[in-house]
């Protein structure tokens, strides 16, 4: 356990939204470590910072203090070249309101990171249309978002998280907008692909059938991090600490 | 532990030229919407334009109060078409950082938009300069005046080449400040 690969490290991470008398501090000073490989879900309230770390990890926002290494890399130092770069091709996110390009059909969402990655669009073509068969859309690839349920448009999203075979996803409540059913299949689905490809994800969720798939469990309170599950603790806890309730927005 | 190679691969322009042309073709009336409101501005000063091409005697008084009109027209235009650049751009801020998440570069991103808003003050500014030149010309051909046909093209084309460049200027302020923003924010942002 203890020589595994760290795929993302965080070292005192502040971060601060305005300025002077009414400004708030999201993060307070968060250090950690995640492994590749891992099933990590981060749990908090809301407003507890949890997006806002989610953030910092995913390359989307800057801290103002502390560094964030992504592949021993400090995104920090990064241009927004190289930034761009690395969310193309190191991290897949995944939203809570699923964010597919509303123009696009579901094979065009999926092809696009390729696109931006050099890949040749009759590969992306046929990469796309695979990712979307192991996602089980095999038979929805020209519709556009608009024409697929949510639990389509999350799967979607999720085979263009994929696209480019990122080490990391990012997952920010993936299954906040979906119904039970649904929200268990997305789960299933992401737990097979980090047992099967055995990619990173990282999930900010509420959602306790979320925490019973985790490796581990980062619990966010007040800006830093309270308490470190892992996942042997947070089986015999979770249902008692969270009840039915099972997706919360 | 795997270190990043970082290389700087853009995507070819058909890319970007697709999702511009995705975005007219599926938005159609919002963007029909927009391109009015290039067209509506661009008519005013097209039409503003022909009368002044019609006159022929040129005394100092009806002169002056013709460029006060094109003055006027082109502030109208001016404001007409960043107000509905504007908006266009601002209600996609979501996407752009979507767009952003999945790798795009600040560049595609302006670029995406600036093909859209030369399509758009393409179409609208043509349909306008026409219309409006096209009206006022009847017009004055009813009052008995006339306006030479070398000068209604002349004047098409100065309404498109004005109506272009405003709606590009219009459109690419937002998308450069759209594309510069840290991706969180630009997802955050609701309209």
């Amino acid at each position: 356990m203890s020589e595994r690969d760290v795929v993302v490290r965080t070292a005192n991470v502040v971060k601060q939204y305005g300025e002077g008398e009414a400004a708030v501090r999201a993060l307070n000073g968060v250090t950690c470590e995640i492994y590749a490989g891992e099933y990590l879900s981060i749990m908090g309230p809301s407003g507890s910072g949890k997006s806002t770390l989610f953030n910092m990890i995913g390359g989307l926002d800057k801290p103002n203090e502390g560094s964030v290494f992504v592949n021993s890399v400090d995104i920090a130092q990064l241009t927004p070249r190289e930034l761009a770069f690395l969310r193309c091709h190191t991290i897949g996110y995944i939203f809570q309101t699923f964010n597919l390009i509303q123009v696009r059909t579901a094979l065009e969402n999926v092809t696009l990171p390729m696109l931006f990655a050099g890949v040749q669009p009759e590969e992306a073509e046929e990469k796309g249309a695979a990712l979307l068969a192991t996602v089980g859309l095999g038979h929805r690839l020209h519709h556009r978002p608009t024409e697929l349920s949510g639990g389509q448009q999350q799967r979607v999203a999720i085979a263009r998280a994929l696209a480019n075979t990122p080490a990391i996803i990012l997952a920010d409540e993936p299954t906040g907008n979906l119904d039970l059913k649904t929200g268990q299949e997305i789960i299933d689905l992401l737990r097979s692909l980090n047992t099967e490809r055995g990619v990173t994800i990282i999930s900010a969720t509420h959602d306790h059938k979320m925490l019973d798939v985790s490796d581990r469990i980062f619990h966010i309170r007040d800006g830093q991090l309270a308490d470190v599950e892992t996942r042997g603790e947070a089986d015999a806890e979770a249902p008692l600490a969270h009840g039915p309730s099972a997706s919360m927005p | 532990m795997k270190q990043t190679q970082f290389k700087n691969v853009d995507p070819p322009f058909w890319v970007a030229w697709n999702q511009a042309l995705a975005s007219l073709r599926v938005r159609f009336f919002r963007q029909l919407i927009t391109s009015i409101g290039v067209a509506l501005g661009i008519a005013f000063f097209a039409s503003v334009q022909t009368l002044r091409a019609a006159q022929t005697t040129h005394d100092m008084q009806s002169e002056a109060k013709l460029r006060w009109l094109v003055g006027t027209s082109l502030v109208m235009c001016l404001v007409g078409v960043t107000n509905s650049m504007l908006m266009s751009v601002t209600e996609r801020y979501r996407e752009i950082g979507t767009i952003k998440c999945l790798g795009a570069s600040d560049g595609f991103i302006v670029k995406v938009f600036c093909l859209e808003a030369m399509m758009l003050g393409a179409a609208g500014s043509f349909v306008g300069a026409g219309v409006g030149s096209v009206l006022m010309a009847g017009g004055l051909l009813a009052s008995g005046e006339h306006v030479r046909s070398i000068q209604m093209l002349e004047i098409t084309f100065l309404g498109v080449l004005v109506g272009m460049t405003l709606t590009v200027l219009a459109a690419i302020a937002p998308a450069i400040q759209a594309a510069r923003m840290p991706a969180a924010a630009a997802l955050r942002v609701e309209v």
